[in-house]
């Protein structure tokens, strides 16, 4: 078990700069989630932390040591790929085993670990097999299962259920939290699905063209986006941005959307971060915070808008309409009964305390 | 209208069966042409070894000798030195192989790993297959016999695996491309140096390619003429050399080439039986990453 800590990385592939400047501490046994769109280093940044990539500046500690020029046998970490890179021409038992053998561990020993991980994954009456002959779940179990025998001081995932269909991914995504719950080692885990990335974390670090956009818990990236970037990575259906302008309304702050008719007023908690009028701001708001309208008048900071609803797209038990703002559109989430056509004139209150504010052009968060 | 269209589809059916029966019976007898075609040269080679010299050119033609000799075996072997012929090529082409083989194999991974020389290297490599033999024949020779390396099995083991490396470093490099660099990672990883990944995981994944280019490099010296006469005479003469004498002043010795000529298929035809086992076997296990 050891914790990790990156100072200054920065990577170059010839001419490319994938990883720009990176200083990240990931503290022992946390359950660490590198996202982001493709591209963006996040493998580069991991496989580096496994040795398999070379850096071009700064340091990587593991523990106490740097390890920048340690080869990634001595690193003592285990990774698991997203092909799965079993190896083809050995049984289940040996791929299994097959680091304990390169690390010339007793056989005695090598049985006794190799048991324990398949008993964990259940994978125990596949030993005899060959890779070709499992399933993409099962030759998933089998990569974690080699990497779980190794007993390491931090795990690695590259992306390790892109492959897989989605139930199975669901329910792989179970079994690695179990596991980390089981073992409580250090995990880093590379995914560009938020959703994986808000399920799994301890911590997420958002990544944006080699450089990091935000650190911190699920929690605190989903409501306190530090950027229009970070809230719009997150969270399914995405975040609706409506570009506008700062006014003053009625002696209050408000927002003036683009084409709109009437200034949104702003509660107080947002109106004390907009500090000039004219301003050009983006409104994000959340499908979740935008709900049919109840009761006679709306509560406090909420806005009720009447709204023309243009598309609907059902999930069961909730419906996502898409209906105009002024010259934007935006997502409400609605029960499925609210709304049976599109085409139809419905009333919303939007939450404006939940809604995020970000400076138009910088799209940073408009933040107390 | 629909029982019309009932009647129809069952019409068809049957049709489509004998269809595909008939031309069962062209297709043997084009078969049957192509196997006599490969074949006869084959036999008529291997009845001519075995009938007596009055038969080879007898009119009409004799397709089964009455009286089978062995003579020309014997004096193919032993007066004609077939048998020492057979001893330099099974020890150059072998030696010559396992060399090409290696060297080949590191070449190869050095070129699908890590792109070593960039395209130019590679390609240089293979460009080497240009040239024709006979361009370089001389200037070898001439080294050959300064440095002392004329007739002796150790020069022809090094013409053979310089001449034989472009082909087998560019058969085996397409395998080794195919071998996923995750697989190698997870080596590392595990706990492999870089040259135990290479050597438990790419090599056995490459390993078909490595057979096969390996067999095809023996079968270029086993066969290799040209060479082998510039560069040998008494001592390092190799199998097909030995065909030379059989044109003589007095005609052909048309049964102790044939002779000759059977025992050098031999390997041949065993090393293309064992090749086809594994070429087979290679394409399942590429199958793995599917």
């Amino acid at each position: 078990m050891a914790d990790v800590r990156i100072r200054g990385l920065h990577k170059w592939f010839g001419a490319f700069h994938a990883v720009r400047g990176i200083d990240l501490d990931i503290a022992d046994g946390d359950f660490t989630v590198l996202v982001g769109p493709s591209g963006c280093g996040k493998s580069t940044l991991l496989r580096t932390i496994a040795g398999l990539e070379d850096i071009s500046e700064g340091e990587i500690f593991i523990g106490d040591e740097i390890v920048n020029d340690m080869r990634p046998r001595d690193r003592d970490v285990a990774m698991v790929f997203q092909d799965y890179a079993l190896y083809p021409h050995m049984t289940v038992e040996k791929n299994i085993g097959f680091g304990l053998r390169a690390r010339k561990m007793a056989k005695s020993e090598i049985d006794d670990r190799v048991n324990r991980a398949s008993a964990m994954l259940g994978i125990a009456q596949l030993y005899g097999r060959f890779p070709r002959q499992l399933s993409g779940g099962q030759r998933q179990r089998v990569a974690i299962g080699r990497a779980i025998v190794r007993e390491p001081r931090i795990f690695l995932f590259d992306e390790p259920l892109s492959n897989l269909d989605a139930q199975l991914r669901d329910e792989m995504r179970w079994e690695i939290k179990r596991l980390h719950r089981a073992i409580s080692t250090t995990m880093i885990y590379v995914t560009h699905d938020q959703i994986e990335a808000m399920t799994l974390a301890d911590r997420i670090v958002l990544m944006r063209e080699g450089r990091i956009e935000q650190v911190g818990t699920p929690a605190e990236l989903f409501e306190r986006p530090i950027s229009r970037f970070v809230a719009g990575f997150l969270g399914s259906p995405k975040m609706s941005f409506l570009p506008g302008r700062v006014v003053g309304f009625e002696g209050v702050a408000a927002l003036a959307i683009d084409g709109a008719e009437f200034p949104l007023p702003l509660p107080p908690a947002h109106a004390a971060r907009v500090s000039t009028a004219g301003a050009r701001v983006l409104l994000g708001l959340r499908p979740e915070h935008v709900v049919r309208a109840q009761g006679a008048s709306p509560g406090e900071g909420m806005i009720r808008l009447d709204a023309r609803v243009e598309l609907l797209q059902p999930t069961g038990s909730r419906t996502f309409a898409t209906f105009r703002i002024g010259s934007a559109s935006a997502l409400a989430e609605l029960q499925a009964h609210d709304v049976s056509n599109p085409g139809e004139t419905i009333q919303l209150d939007a939450n404006l305390n939940r809604a995020s504010l970000f400076d138009a052009e910088t799209e940073l968060a408009l933040l107390s | 209208m629909s029982q019309g269209a009932i009647a129809g589809r069952s019409g068809t059916s049957p049709k489509r069966r004998r269809r595909r029966r008939r031309p069962g019976k062209g297709r043997f007898v084009l078969l049957g042409v192509f196997l006599i075609f490969l074949l006869a040269p084959l036999y008529w080679m291997f009845i001519t070894s075995i009938k007596p010299s009055d038969d080879y050119l007898a009119v009409p033609p004799v397709w089964f000798p009455s009286r089978p000799t062995l003579v020309h075996y014997s004096a193919a072997l032993f007066a004609y030195r077939g048998l020492q012929g057979i001893e330099n090529s099974l020890i150059i082409s072998i030696s010559a192989t396992a060399l090409s083989a290696f060297v080949g194999t590191l070449m190869a991974y050095s070129f699908a790993r890590f792109e070593t020389g960039g395209k130019h290297l590679s390609f240089w490599v293979l460009s080497q297959r240009f040239l024709p033999p006979i361009a370089i024949v001389l200037p070898v020779f001439l080294i050959y016999r300064t440095v002392g390396l004329n007739d002796t099995r150790f020069g022809l083991v090094i013409a053979y695996t310089v001449f034989t490396l472009p082909v087998t470093v560019w058969m085996m490099f397409a395998y080794f491309k195919g071998v996923p660099r995750s697989m190698e990672d997870a080596a590392l990883v595990d706990g492999c140096t870089r040259w135990e990944a290479f050597w438990r995981v790419a090599v056995p994944l490459a390993a078909p390619g490595i057979i096969a280019a390996a067999v095809f490099a023996f079968i270029a010296c086993w066969t290799e003429f040209f060479f082998a006469l510039v560069l040998t005479s008494r001592t390092a003469f190799t199998l097909p050399t030995v065909f030379r004498a059989f044109l003589g002043f007095q005609g052909a010795q048309y049964g102790e080439a044939s002779a000759l000529a059977v025992v050098s298929l031999a390997p041949s035809i065993a090393l293309g039986v064992l090749a086809q086992r594994h070429l087979v076997r290679g394409l399942t296990l590429g199958a793995v990453r599917g």
